[in-house]
């Protein structure tokens, strides 16, 4: 440095107005995350996940009639026809979402002459169909998961190349935790995932990952210009609050991309958007409050035996 | 005061601005511009599996090239302007991708009657196999009574076998089969010798088309049934692409105003370099035929989001670097060093994420993918080019610029 010097723990302490130490707050941050992940699990394991038809296989249809429909109409002219299923009225009685089992085209154009004849016209530029056959599902969710495991552990190499193996186990458990949490409240509130859900997790690993990638890089930079005596305790809070203001910017701007999407973006992107603004969220908590405190927490318990733990910090 | 970086500055934004006023023509030209998936435009996406027949001989990818030949060839006969049809031979299935079919049930029936056909005789028995039949075309009744006909030309070996069955069963009804549905049952009349035959009694033409079409593309080596299909009427795309446009839109200009409002003059900056980012985002997707879906559109939002990070970084590292008491254009430059280091490792991680997607995904999955792996490596680039070309040109201007502007108090 030919001028000045790198700030000190104070001076980082200073800028900041709402300093306050979150390295040894840790076990708050960890309670308060478990506050909402356990619920979820519980639920996952009672209620599992409101699977759409991308996933068990079924008939979407999405119609909009030219006059107001009841209920009771279009469940007796699917009765007519053989079959069974949820109907959802919206806009004024006039739109239906008629969710039933896979239909081969002759029984879905039987369902839609039926309902025609005995119900109401519909608009046919309207219509929308989706139809999945039952194996996609399967092979949908196998995918994820391989996905979620190949990505997973390319990441942990990579970072563990870059890095050291317990910034990668940290980072990880930061990530599954971001995971957790919107699957878990996904199966909590039983919102209705469809295939684009798969795409938000994915997109969560990637993204919350990058968050807190960030923080290590500074730790790292930070690490080496540790002296002895030095707290990692402290050099840890120090780099969280060096990169503060970055996280909470880009979380910000990421927040107000997901934001307008969700609102408005129409439906087919709603689950994939609530999705990311929870996992984004829970991604930018994380990253800040867990990812880091965990490395410390396996950074001390590594260096008790040889070091004799709190001695060290004097 | 350089002069020269003002002027440089002023050419660049001219540039980028005129890059913007030309390109929105050809990106959105509806033929040659940026393909929209058939969610965004209507139409149907259909995926086929080949079924095992009950013999249990496992399909080839011969067998798939064919029924793949077949379909197309109804489509074409359907009148679908550009369809795209994939063959996946691991999984067995044709992918089909019909954009603005005007009635997509009757479409899909026509291509749906992927099943063998033969003809029998009155007693049930199948004597002769579609592929005997070389060709099968719609025509006007010749016989002067007004109605329409399917014409029929056979193989010669279809031919000797059609002249037995004509012979043998000679006023009886023949079935002509599409599986096991009886797609019509003329009554033989003459016996047929010369491998033309002629089913007569189709009252319109429309109707003689249809069986036509069927007899002709004949039987599909495989029989197949529908795993997957995306129907989405026309106006309802139009409606989806709208809304995904104005979401886009809102979504920019409140992150524009966000990093106005944060950073000053560097987020004019930032605001600037996210306008090129988008630029070489969209080219990119049209140099490639990427086809945007409406994932496709949200991921490239989402991607917005995450570029202007880029930014971010290096502007609170710049802060950081002025504030330990370097010159801003020392500041600038060492910023833009250190913080590439940090970019570079967060994101791979994110386009690891994105490349699994990738290769793991499926349809519209897989365009998602696609639009953030591109997002990620255009944000890397735009930053690297261009928002460090603009920083240095500002920061070389005068040495005595205002560090406020960058947003950095000197007091602290």
């Amino acid at each position: 440095m030919e001028k000045g010097h790198p700030a000190t723990y104070e001076e980082v302490q200073k800028i900041h107005p709402l300093y306050f130490n979150i390295v040894k707050k840790r076990y708050w941050w960890f309670a308060l995350s478990l506050l909402v992940i356990v619920p979820g699990i519980i639920s996952l394991f009672i209620h599992g996940l409101n699977l759409g038809i991308d996933f068990k296989g079924g008939t979407m249809i999405e119609a909009n009639f030219t006059k107001a429909v009841t209920q009771s109409a279009i469940t007796d002219t699917m009765k007519s026809v053989g079959l069974s299923g949820e109907v959802q009225l919206s806009n004024g009685n006039k739109s239906v979402l008629i969710r039933t089992e896979a239909l081969q085209q002759e029984k879905q154009t039987q369902l839609m002459t039926a309902l025609q004849k005995k119900v109401a016209d519909y608009d046919k530029k309207t219509l929308q169909v989706d139809e999945v056959g039952p194996s996609m599902g399967q092979e949908l969710t196998r995918n994820a998961f391989w996905s979620l495991l190949i990505a997973m552990g390319l990441m942990i190499a990579y970072i563990s190349f870059r890095f050291q193996f317990v910034f990668a186990i940290s980072g990880i458990i930061a990530l599954l935790h971001d995971v957790l949490v919107v699957v878990g409240l996904f199966s909590l509130f039983q919102w209705q995932i469809d295939s684009t859900f798969v795409a938000a997790i994915l997109t969560i690993f990637g993204y919350s990952i990058n968050d807190t990638v960030v923080i290590f890089d500074r730790i790292r930079e930070n690490e080496t210009r540790m002296r002895r005596g030095d707290s990692y305790e402290d050099m840890v809070d120090k780099s969280v609050w060096q990169t503060m203001r970055r996280s909470v910017n880009t979380v910000v701007t990421v927040l107000i991309a997901l934001f307008s999407v969700f609102i408005l973006g129409g439906e087919s992107t709603k689950v994939f958007s609530l999705a990311m603004l929870i996992g984004v969220f829970s991604g930018a908590y994380s990253s800040i409050f867990n990812a880091s405190q965990i490395l410390v927490e396996i950074k001390t318990h590594m260096k008790k035996p040889t070091k004799g733990g709190k001695a060290v910090r004097a | 005061m350089k002069r020269g970086n003002i002027i440089k500055l002023v050419t660049l934004v001219l540039i980028v601005a005129a890059a913007v006023a030309l390109s929105i023509k050809p990106l959105v030209d509806p033929s040659k511009g940026i393909p929209l998936g058939l969610d965004l435009r209507g139409g149907v996406h259909l995926v086929l599996q080949a079924e095992p027949n009950k013999s249990g001989a496992p399909i080839t990818n011969d067998d798939m090239d064919k029924a793949k030949a077949i379909i197309s060839k109804r489509v074409n006969d359907l009148g679908v302007s550009e369809p795209v049809i994939q063959t996946d031979y691991n999984n067995k299935r044709l992918v089909l991708d019909l954009a603005g079919v005007s009635d997509p049930d009757q479409a899909v029936n026509v291509l749906k009657t992927t099943a063998q056909l033969t003809f029998k005789d009155p007693k049930g028995n199948i004597v002769l196999q579609g592929a005997e039949l070389t060709d099968a075309k719609a025509g006007q009744d010749q016989s002067g009574t007004g109605g329409y006909v399917v014409n029929l030309t056979f193989s010669s070996d279809g031919a000797k076998k059609f002249a037995d069955l004509t012979t043998k069963y000679i006023g009886q009804r023949i079935g002509i089969y599409l599986d096991d549905k009886l797609l019509t049952d003329p009554t033989v009349n003459v016996p047929i010798t010369n491998g033309q035959a002629e089913i007569t009694g189709y009252s319109t033409l429309q109707a003689a088309a249809n069986d036509a079409v069927l007899m002709r593309s004949g039987s599909l080596p495989v029989s197949m049934t529908i795993t997957e299909k995306h129907q989405v009427g026309a106006s309802l795309g139009i409606d989806s692409l709208h809304k995904s446009i104005q979401a886009g839109i809102y979504g920019l200009v409140f992150i524009f105003l966000f990093m106005l409002a944060f950073y000053r003059l560097p987020g004019v900056v930032a605001d600037f370099s996210l306008v090129v980012y988008g630029l070489i985002v969209l080219w990119v997707f049209w140099m490639f035929r990427v086809v945007l879906t409406l994932p496709g559109i949200a991921g490239f939002i989402l991607s917005i989001g995450m570029a202007v990070d880029f930014n971010i970084i290096i502007y609170e590292r710049v802060k950081e670097e002025v504030r330990a008491g370097k010159s801003l254009r020392a500041g600038v430059e060492s910023g833009f060093s250190r913080a590439f280091i940090t970019v570079i490792d967060a994101h791979v991680t994110t386009l690891i994420a994105a490349l699994t997607l990738y290769y793991f995904g499926t349809g519209t999955i897989k365009g998602f993918a696609l639009t953030l792996g591109v997002g990620i490596v255009a944000s890397l680039f735009t930053a690297l080019t261009f928002t460090r070309l603009v920083l240095r040109l500002i920061v070389g201007i005068s040495a005595k610029l205002n560090p406020a502007w960058f947003g950095v108090r000197r007091d602290v």
